[in-house]
């Protein structure tokens, strides 16, 4: 391990509470973040550190667990374990609700916009995926709701290109869908963690996955027919066990680097790499760089700058956001 | 580095919860026991604490109300810097491996409290005596 994580800058950001989500806007401009005190924080650079332009403190009545950029960054979705999503639109520098998204019967856990900009995707404790329509009249229908997995569902992501979206459970399973004859089905579902699948993320390519679990290992998974009709299958091909002391609760995968990094209960980050000579059916992973006390409590959440390689933002329970720059010794 | 003194800290935070059915303490009722609360260190001055208690009775809601009561007391008072497990004593419940799930994910330990209804029943539980 000769790599390093070296940090840039850590700040107060939801004061005497979570900092859940931390979510940098599409041009790497901005940064949103949300947590337990019901208050979505929007972050700026002023100089060399980041400042609050903003505070949305009236959209939830009870903890905002995520906060999702619309592709074309006009546009912020915050999920609430009121049971609603808020779609705040930008108006110069501050953000306007301007529509509440009803349905789900329990906590919202996730929200997460497709790249195309036109649909969105909802999870809840109450078991289900929701898919929203929204139309160029910022109208919000909802499309499907999916029961695929018994349990309380963490988190939804889109594929980075297809229209294909991925779900992760306390049912300690994921699941993935495709739109067939106007209807959202599960078409996969990818059993093996141990425990509750906190987070997932798509590789680059969008052929695999990295899942990460309260069982304190990540998954790497691969797709044989992603884009094909029929049945698409997924395989584990690799598990990084042992290097988390405690549950895994997000993990990233670089767009840009293909760096893969983690956020753990043990309050650490770990960035892993993959090794280009590995078999790419059997890839391996090692760790190349690691913070242990990144913050002084867990971290819940990392997300890679999406402009500039390298740089990563994490929070904590403890409130904070910090920014890292990861140092590739080969540079 | 002595865990009992520690062990002790953590007890004296527990003892003195209060069963949310009945008008007795945990203690009282053996829900908890001095042997029932480990203490591991943990680098960088840390602790990890792993709790096994014993509910009185086998209702699934009821476990999960102590379990939470335990996380809540816990986070609010304990003085030095920890790492939580609580579990229910093996062979004490039926449905042990679900309760031990859901008292441990910190997210539904979050949302659970801010259900106004359940908040009103643990903070009636943790709360301190008035002698």
């Amino acid at each position: 391990m000769k790599d390093a994580l070296v940090l840039v800058e850590r700040f107060n950001a939801h004061p005497d509470s979570r900092c859940w989500h931390v979510a940098w806007n599409p041009t790497a401009t901005l940064m949103a973040s949300c947590g337990g005190d019901r208050a979505i924080r929007i972050w700026g650079k002023e100089g060399d550190s980041w400042k609050c332009l903003s505070v949305l403190q009236d959209g939830h009545q009870r903890t905002v667990r995520r906060v999702a950029w619309s592709p074309c960054g006009t546009y912020l979705a915050s999920a609430s374990f009121d049971a609603t999503t808020c779609i705040w639109k930008k108006k110069n520098d501050d953000f306007e609700c301007l529509t509440t998204l009803e349905g789900h019967e329990n906590e919202v856990k996730c929200v997460t916009w497709a790249p195309s900009g036109n649909l969105l995707a909802t999870c809840s404790r109450d078991k289900s995926v929701w898919v929203w329509e929204v139309d160029e009249e910022d109208e919000y229908e909802c499309v499907t709701v999916i029961n695929s997995h018994t349990q309380d569902v963490k988190l939804v992501v889109w594929h980075p290109t297809l229209e294909l979206l991925a779900s992760a459970s306390y049912d300690n399973n994921i699941c993935v869908y495709k739109e067939e004859d106007d209807d959202w089905e599960c078409k996969a579902t990818l059993e093996g963690h141990a425990s509750t699948v906190w987070s997932l993320t798509f590789d680059p390519s969008g052929q695999r996955m990295a899942s990460c679990s309260d069982d304190r290992t990540v998954k790497i998974w691969k797709c044989q027919n992603i884009e094909g009709p029929g049945d698409m299958s997924w395989k584990c091909v690799c598990t990084l066990s042992g290097f988390h002391e405690r549950s895994v609760y997000d993990i990233a995968w670089c767009r840009l680097t293909g760096a893969l990094v983690t956020a753990c209960g043990d309050d650490g980050v770990r960035v892993f790499k993959e090794d280009p000579s590995a078999d790419p059916d059997q890839p391996v992973f090692s760790l190349a760089a690691h913070v242990s006390k990144a913050h002084s409590q867990d971290v819940n959440c990392v997300a890679w700058n999406p402009k500039e390689g390298g740089v990563l933002a994490t929070c904590s329970d403890n409130g904070e956001i910090a920014i890292w720059k990861y140092q590739d010794d080969h540079e | 580095m002595n865990m009992e003194e520690k062990e002790l800290e953590v007890y004296d935070v527990i003892r003195s919860i209060r069963d949310p059915e009945k008008p007795n303490t945990l203690e009282e009722l053996d829900v908890v026991t001095e042997s029932c609360v480990e203490v591991r260190p943990l680098p960088g001055d840390e602790y990890l604490i792993i709790i096994k208690f014993s509910p009185t009775v086998p209702h699934c809601s009821l476990a999960t109300l102590i379990g939470l009561c335990l996380q809540v007391k816990l986070q609010r008072c304990l003085p030095f810097k920890h790492k939580l497990e609580i579990y229910v004593s093996e062979g004490t419940h039926s449905t042990e491996e679900d309760i031990n799930k859901q008292i441990n994910d910190k997210e539904r330990v979050a949302a659970a409290m801010e259900n106004p209804d359940l908040r009103e029943i643990v903070e009636q539980c943790v709360m301190e005596p008035d002698y």
